[in-house]
This record gives C-alpha cells, structure tokens and sequence, in this order.
C-alpha cells in the first residue's frame, strides 16, 4: 500500500492529552471507513490499550512479531465495536531496552501494508523512547496545551521533528477554556500557533466527558457523543482526510458575558 | 500596545497574564532555539561591544545585542547607535 499514512503523536510534555487524541482519532478515522492502527509506542508506561478498553485482551506485542516467535495478525489486537481500529502495544515494560529505531521502521512498515493510518501515540520526553518512535514516523501531529511549559516542550519537540524531516507537522491545541481566553488569562489560540509557527489541525475544548470515557474505557467519539471534545475530535479527523471542515472560534464561545465584551474592547490595538 | 496595556500603564497595574505568559514564553525560547544560556548572550554582548568599539565610538547605553525569532527563526540583533566614527575623530 502505497498511500497509507504514518502520523506520530507527540507533545514532549507528559499529559496534555496525546493518548487521548490518539485513542479518539483512532476510532473516529476508523468510524469513517479508514483501516487504522494505533502503535503505543509508548512502552514504558503505555496507556493507550487501557483508554481503548483493550487492556485485557493483549496477549502479543511488537516484540514478538519482530522475533518472529508471533504472527502480525497475533498481535493485532481488533476492537470489539469498531472492527477497522486495531491496537498493537510495541513493546512489554520489561523487555523494552533492545527496541530499536530501525525495529520501529520495520514494524511500521509491516503495518503500513495493511492500514491507510498508522498511528503511532509517541512516549513524553525527547529520549530513546522519542527517537523510536520518530524514526518510523513521516508526518506528526504536535498536541500542546495553552500553558507555558507545554508550548516550551513542544517547541523543542517541534525542531527535532524538523531535524528529522519529519512533514507536514500540525497542531492540536487541547484543553482550551473560551472564558479564561477571552479574559486574557490564557495564551490566546493566536499566541500559541505564532510562537509554534506551525498550522493548526484543530481546537479542543476542556471538557470533563474526557475523564468519563477514560474511566469506562470507551472514546468519546466511539458512541457519537455530542460533547465539545467529542465534536473536535471528529473535526480533527475529517480535517486529516482532507475535508475542509471550519475551525471553531473560542473567543465567540467567551465573548458571552458584558465582563468579556468590555475585556475584548480592552484588546483593541490603539498604536 | 491594546487599550487594555495603556490603562494598565497609567494605573500601573499588573497586566493580564496571559500577556506575561507570551512575554515569557518569546524569550525562553529565543534561548532555547539558539542553545544560548542567558550568561552566554551576555558575555558575546560584552565582546561585541569591545569590538566594535574599537572602529566606531558606540553609545553603549543605548546599544543592544539580543535574540529576536520570527517563524521558527532566530536571529541576532545588534542595535549599536554610532556617535561618530574613529577615523575621522582622529584626524580632527
């Protein structure tokens, strides 16, 4: 297969939300007829079987495949509701230290044979784990959160991924909160996208359902909620396949109150 | 500057903090993506200054040498205002 496509998802800061973007968009693209694979490249501490609620049923990993002692098919592991996601873990926690970038490349290209989407949810940090995985990656989806030290992260993530020939990279902004960003007590969507100069794949909401589906095991966008996040990352998907599809606007979503229609008055450049 | 910064200015208030979050975040980078710790930048601005001194006579209160990025781009940007040149003070 030719045409398939491999997406790193990375962030370098520890939860702002990339096995949560990886797990959603995976059945969200699977949803929309896409065979895809979520890679947990994260295999030190890996969490994404658990926000698939696969936890149970992986028997195989990457490792094995790579040591010929399983099948790839063994190893997939198929979700139970939506049959064109699957999930395969790359590693146990325990035999993890001879995993290589050129194994990662081997093992994606496996899969890339069989999947139009390869994705591949990327460990925190910018070490061994990082480097795996994006030696097997060949465009990336940067998730950072409107804070100060994940925008530093990602943008020490961001020039090694250009280091790497890693294109195109896009950005997904997690956890935005319209009021506090009309209140201009948040770095602005605008603030974010200038610093990281990178185009931006979608906004999502903070959203308290992303705790409630993690607790259950089940995606938001598994059971088509209506939740914010859900939405966003539906629209993420769909953007990813190629449908223009609108960014939403948070300063409208802010913009409500008198408080907030002064603040954005305040705004207004004078010289 | 925003209606908003002005006022702050005048009432001399704390701005808002996503303000602060930008101002802060634009010069860590700057660091970071130039792999200049802050110390380094100020011995390099040091040496800049002597060097140049000895062509032009520089005002050095007014001079600076800082890091500025634009698009993924960092750049060294020296401002040095010349207040007259040696060579033509020493023929004088």
């Amino acid at each position: 297969m030719t045409n398939s496509r491999t997406i790193l998802i990375c962030s370098g800061k520890g939860g702002v939300g990339k096995t949560t973007l990886t797990a959603n968009l995976g059945i969200a693209l699977a949803g929309q007829g896409a065979r895809t694979v979520v890679l947990d490249a994260d295999f030190g501490l890996r969490n994404l079987d658990l926000l698939l609620g696969l936890e149970n049923r992986i028997v195989f990993t990457a490792q094995e495949v790579l040591a010929e002692t399983c099948r790839l098919d063994q190893a997939l592991v198929k979700h139970k509701q939506e049959p064109n996601l699957a999930l395969l873990p790359a590693g146990n926690p325990r035999m993890l230290e001879w995993l290589k970038p050129e194994d990662m490349q081997t093992i994606v290209g496996m899969l890339s044979e069989r999947f139009d989407y390869v994705l591949i949810d990327c460990p925190a940090g910018i070490e061994d784990g990082f480097k795996n995985a994006v030696a097997a990656a060949k465009e990336a989806i940067v998730i950072t959160t409107p804070e100060v030290s994940a925008v530093r992260d990602a943008d020490r993530v961001i020039g090694l991924l250009n280091t790497h020939g890693v294109s195109p990279v896009q950005l997904v902004l997690n956890r935005v909160r319209p009021k506090m960003m009309a209140n201009q007590e948040m770095l602005a969507v605008d603030d974010v996208t200038d610093i990281l100069a990178l185009p931006l794949l979608g906004l999502v909401l903070e959203d308290e359902q992303v705790i409630v589906s993690t607790n259950r095991g089940e995606p938001l966008t598994l059971n088509g909620s209506a939740s914010p996040a859900a939405k966003a990352y539906g629209n993420i998907a769909r953007r990813l396949q190629g449908e223009d599809i609108p960014l939403m606007d948070p300063a409208k979503d802010g913009r409500r109150g008198i408080r907030a229609r002064v603040r954005q008055l305040m705004q207004t450049k004078i010289f | 500057m925003t209606l908003q910064d002005l006022i702050d200015k005048i009432l001399r208030r704390q701005p808002a903090s996503a303000t602060t979050a930008r101002e802060r975040l634009q010069l860590v980078l700057a660091h970071d993506r130039s792999d200049l710790s802050p110390e380094t930048l100020d011995q390099m601005r040091r040496e800049i200054f002597e060097v140049v001194a000895k062509y032009v006579d520089i005002d050095l209160e007014e001079g600076d040498v800082s890091l500025e990025t634009e698009d993924r781009v960092t750049a060294l940007v020296a401002n040095l205002p010349i207040r007259r040149s040696m060579a033509t003070s020493s023929q004088e």
